[in-house]
């Protein structure tokens, strides 16, 4: 999957898959076609209920917005295989619970919004950003990386506003 | 004493530091302390339970026959063990299956680690269906964000402070000057915490457990063996539990190194969770309760993480670690003195290593060989400690 975005810069996932980037991204986790249960990254195989023998998970979106479960900010840069932007630049991660699904999934917050912006219970809602970018075979190309972003009321109000 | 008990008839480590040399020099001189210890003779061993290290090339996933070799083939059983941080633990409950079983009387069991400098990063390559390789990759995961994460929640459900963070370094840091085999020595005040670097926000460099070389080793033996050996086994401290128990389906922490927990959508999260599920099963198995305990040694990976463990071992409620701490509960001289040894914050971590030298300190102090850190009176401790995939133990010594 890849999407064109402005100035011919080519955007793909930085692992198929496992998101969409679409203006109203969303993770796409799999579900059990027998119990129901939900996991994140998608994968196929055994349900992971030990209640149950399926070997059939089916790709499904997973809620666009969550609350904060924790959060943290990384002060330096992380080692390889992330490709740190050189001057390194601090960033906040935060792990959001998905109401309906029941699971929480931990990803990074948008560059600029720090730790000192985040609270646990917080409305959060997911986005895409530039994980890192790279010329591949002549392209310019923007490898793109699932992100959750304080949500904005009506994100907020969807979720019930829990906190 | 139950006939389920193991006597531990030695410990031996070597110090921890950061020299980078084969792994297996410094688990040589662990084996050959715990034999001496232990008053038997390499000859005398039957079963060797090496617990493994990923980093060393081929010797270090077959740590049992590594050391078996090295100390010169005499013929004994072996066995190699990884379970990431509990590998040490995994290790004892295989040697003490074996002897439990009948199949042998006196075991070795042995782990020793040469570690790179900086943070742990996965293994090399491009690796896009490796999930420990693309929390790196995509997240930036480090050890030290999941360990963050933990101490957030402290501070935003609990009111912890970055103060309560660095009384534990403080108090363990007190603890572990006296420890010979300790790697950092230097008694912390509070300010020296707050004033090192933020590393993965709220935890500081000080907050954090250092990567060190090491090594420890323990001979255990059956019940029916040290009383032939020693006559009396009084004062001498047994195994009354090792729990190495993995989770029970959904677990609702996020874990390292996982992208996202299980899914409470169907089936309810149980009664307990991991890492009370580990210390629980040890209190079971050795018909003893957290009251029981006269100290513990937890795997304080980050100080915050100290915290979480009071609880999980029922030291005190959900949410009263930070007032247990500032008791003075969890020092030595306290009700019940917590890494008397000073802990992964004087020790650093040296995998394979870690959970026998947690045993190998319970020992001492069991016996009053605890020089400059003694729990005064001690007669039994847990031990508790998780890795990456399910792994952890908890092991209940007492005298
Ligand atoms: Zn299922």
């Amino acid at each position: 999957m890849s999407v064109s975005a402005a100035g011919g810069v080519t955007r793909v996932p930085a692992v198929e898959g496992w998101y969409t980037l679409d203006h109203e991204p969303h993770l796409i986790g799999c579900r059990c076609a027998a119990c129901g249960t939900y996991v994140f990254p998608p994968r196929s195989g055994a349900c992971p209920n030990p209640n149950c023998d399926s070997e059939e998970l089916v790709a499904t979106p997973l809620s666009r917005v969550g609350t904060v479960w924790s959060y943290t900010e990384n002060q330096y840069a992380p080692p390889a295989p992330y490709r740190a932007a050189e001057p390194f630049e601090p960033y906040a991660l935060a792990a959001v619970q998905l109401e309906k699904e029941g699971i929480i999934v931990l990803g990074q917050v948008p560059k600029g919004i720090m730790a000192a912006d985040l609270k646990v219970g917080m409305p959060m809602q997911l986005e895409t950003d530039v994980l890192y970018r790279e010329v591949v075979d002549g392209v310019d190309t923007e490898f793109m990386v699932y992100v959750w972003a304080p949500a904005g009321p009506s994100a907020a109000e969807s979720i019930g506003g829990r906190s | 004493m139950s006939d389920r008990d193991l006597v531990v008839l030695g410990v031996g480590m070597h110090p921890w530091g950061k020299w980078g040399r084969d792994f297996t020099e410094y688990g040589m001189v662990a084996a050959r302390a715990a034999l001496k210890d232990a008053g038997i003779e390499w000859k005398d061993v039957e079963y060797v339970a090496g617990a493994d290290t990923i980093r060393n090339g081929y010797p270090g996933f077959i740590a049992g026959s590594t050391f078996a070799q090295k100390l010169g083939w005499n013929g004994a059983s072996i066995s190699s063990n990884y379970a990431a941080c509990a590998s040490g633990a995994h290790s004892l409950q295989a040697a003490r299956a074996s002897i439990l079983a009948g199949f042998c009387d006196v075991a070795m069991v042995i782990g020793a680690d040469t570690t790179p400098k900086g943070f742990f990063a996965p293994v090399g390559g491009e690796r896009k269906t490796d999930p420990d390789w693309l929390r790196f990759h995509l997240l930036g995961a480090t050890n030290p964000v999941y360990f963050a994460m933990f101490a957030r929640r402290r501070m935003d459900l609990y009111g912890a402070t970055s103060e309560d963070f660095a009384r534990v370094k403080v108090k363990n840091s007190r603890h572990g000057l006296n420890n010979p085999y300790a790697r950092f020595r230097k008694e912390n005040a509070i300010e020296d915490v707050l004033n090192s670097p933020i590393v993965s926000d709220p935890l500081r460099l000080l907050d954090i457990c250092a990567t060190s070389d090491g090594a420890a080793a323990m001979i255990v033996t059956s019940r029916a063996y040290a009383e032939r050996k020693l006559g009396s086994l009084n004062g001498v401290p047994r195994i009354r539990a090792v729990s190495t128990v993995t989770p029970t389906y959904p677990q609702t922490i996020l874990e390292l190194p996982d992208f996202a927990t299980d899914s409470t959508a169907v089936v309810s999260p149980p009664a307990r969770g991991f890492k009370d599920s580990l210390c629980w099963a040890a209190y079971e198995e050795a018909g003893m309760s957290p009251s029981d305990m006269n100290m513990a040694e937890v795997y304080d990976l980050s100080t915050a993480l100290e915290l979480d463990w009071y609880e999980h071992l029922g030291l005190c409620a959900p949410g009263e670690a930070e007032g247990l701490l500032r008791s003075g509960a969890t020092a030595i001289g306290g009700r019940v003195p917590v890494n008397p040894s000073g802990g992964l914050s004087c020790f650093g971590e040296a995998i394979p290593a870690q959970a026998i030298a947690q045993v190998c300190e319970l020992t001492w102090q069991l016996r009053g060989q605890a020089q400059g850190r003694q729990v005064e009176g001690a007669k039994a401790g847990i031990t508790a400690n998780q890795g990456l995939f399910g792994n952890g133990s908890s092991v209940i010594v007492s005298v």
